[in-house]
């Protein structure tokens, strides 16, 4: 992926989260943002998937520039795909209708055709026994997967992930992070918000590092984690890695 | 108590518990029925009142077309408030700060007064106005209106009840607003609404009562003359109860079995 980001700015309520983010990568894989938590990760994330709109700023993807009206945005929600912290899976729906419901919905397809993409997509997260089921009676990991699945229904250029394990126990934890190593393997662009640093490091080829709505440091992911020039990202580094 | 007592009159009251076995709920049901029916029986034995039910066999036909005409004026009102609740409860949410000021007061307008008013304003005078002649037309459109305002509240809770990230959620697949509405936020609000809907209906069917003072001649209306001729109160309105909870015990278990296809765990 290349993007490019100039100057984004947002603030809730006065409360500025974004003070001017620049950033500017070409032929990325895989980007990830770390930081302390409210350091404004999440938010730029949001803006990226088209979820929210800057108050200024610009945003350009692979030479495209991300025009914010819902029209336009519409449209950009439509070629990348997010996964969320909370999985966010519809609960009045099975696994495999998770899946089909954007697929028939969004991007057009048949009902048979739709099912025969869901299912494939759960065989190879090996969850095709679970495809009836509804999301409260799968696992945090399960559901995750399931959410991972619905994003990569539609072929999305570039995949957002948001904290994809923060609310998984350990176990769970690996299975998510071992099916986005294969993605990563198997040459998909994305980007990921994670508190996993041994994770990042191993599956990035970039890091940015944001703190207090501010691009601190950005880099090559093993450049920025075994030597972090900015004091503040060192001092967050040991931080996390300490235990 | 020993065991088999316990198990024939008591139940797990935790969430999730299977139901206690048919024959315990028979028992308990008829228990509870039979309790009511004593306090009745004695007060009508009390009463020692001889009711001649004879004397509304030549009305029979009477009560018959009132009842059915409350059928017809109901069932009219159920389709037209579920439409108007679910139309007004969509345009408070809607970006257009008009509409959504006209859901608002339409509901607290019609909320905050009687329906006898809504009633008599509504076919006297705006009806009239348009040329409107059909009583029972304007009869099935009032009684919309009037149950239409509170559905509305009621989906409107519905709707709030479905959390921010399954909007987020349906934003970030590619769903247009109106998608989300259709595919995820109104099936998901409908398990909530069910039970106040329920509770509606009954309310709605009840109160077409009140259009007999436009002159329709509902079940109530039936009664009413009936019992102008016969001054025989009691088999008039007797009958009236019977007739209006085959029509509205119905609604309750019907939506009782939605509500269980509906059940999953969020």
């Amino acid at each position: 992926m290349n993007l490019r980001l100039r100057e984004i700015k947002k603030s809730f309520g006065g409360a500025i989260v974004l003070d001017g983010i620049s950033l500017s990568l070409e032929g990325a894989r895989a980007l990830a943002l770390v930081g302390p938590s409210g350091g404004g990760k999440s938010t730029l994330l949001r803006i990226l998937g088209g979820l929210e709109h800057p108050d200024a700023g610009e945003v350009e993807l692979n030479g495209q520039r991300v025009l914010f009206t819902e029209k336009a945005l519409l449209r950009h929600r439509r070629t990348v795909g997010t996964v969320f912290q909370a999985f966010n899976l519809f609960p009045h729906l099975t696994a495999l209708e998770n899946i089909t419901l954007p697929l028939e919905k969004v991007h057009g397809r048949t009902q048979a055709q739709a099912a025969e993409t869901a299912r494939e997509l759960l065989a190879r997260f090996r969850l095709e026994s679970h495809a009836g089921k509804r999301p409260a009676d799968l696992s945090g990991g399960q559901r995750q997967r399931i959410a991972i699945a619905r994003a990569l229904g539609s072929k999305p250029r570039l995949l957002l992930f948001d904290e994809p394990t923060s609310a998984l126990d350990p176990e769970m934890t690996s299975e998510v992070l071992d099916t986005i190593l294969e993605l990563r393997e198997e040459g998909l662009d994305f980007i990921l918000v994670t508190h996993e640093m041994g994770f990042a490091r191993r599956v990035a080829d970039h890091a940015a590092f944001l703190s207090d709505g501010r691009l601190v440091e950005t880099g090559p992911a093993a450049r920025f984690f075994a030597s972090p020039a900015a004091p503040a990202a060192r001092a967050f580094l040991d931080k996390v890695l300490k235990y | 108590m020993s065991a088999r007592w316990t198990y024939l009159f008591a139940a797990s009251n935790e969430p999730g518990a299977p139901p206690p076995p048919w024959w315990a709920r028979a028992a308990n049901a008829g228990l509870a029925l039979l309790a009511f029916s004593l306090i009745f029986f004695f007060s009508f034995h009390h009463l020692a009142y001889r009711l001649r039910w004879d004397s509304l066999y030549p009305y029979r036909e009477l009560f018959w077309r009132g009842w059915l005409t409350t059928i017809a004026l109901s069932a009219g009102a159920l389709a037209g408030s579920t439409l108007l609740g679910l139309c007004s409860a969509l345009a408070r949410g809607s970006r257009l700060l008009v509409l959504r000021y006209a859901g608002k007061i339409y509901v607290e307008l019609v909320r905050g007064t009687p329906l006898l008013v809504q009633i008599l304003i509504l076919f006297y005078v705006v009806a009239d106005a348009f040329g409107v002649q059909n009583r029972h037309l304007v009869g099935v459109l009032t009684l919309s209106v009037f149950s239409g305002a509170y559905i509305s509240e009621i989906i409107r809770a519905g709707i709030e009840s479905v959390g921010r990230s399954q909007w987020d959620s349906a934003k970030a697949i590619g769903l247009t607003r109106g998608q989300t509405y259709r595919y995820v936020v109104l099936p998901q609000a409908l398990r909530q609404t069910l039970p106040p809907l329920a509770g509606q209906f009954v309310s709605l069917v009840k109160d077409s009562s009140l259009l007999s003072v436009i002159g329709i001649q509902e079940f109530t209306k039936s009664a009413e003359m009936v019992n102008s001729r016969t001054f025989s109160t009691l088999e008039c309105y007797l009958p009236l109860a019977v007739g209006y909870l085959i029509l509205t015990l119905p609604i309750s278990l019907w939506t009782r079995r939605l509500e269980e296809r509906h059940r999953y765990d969020t």
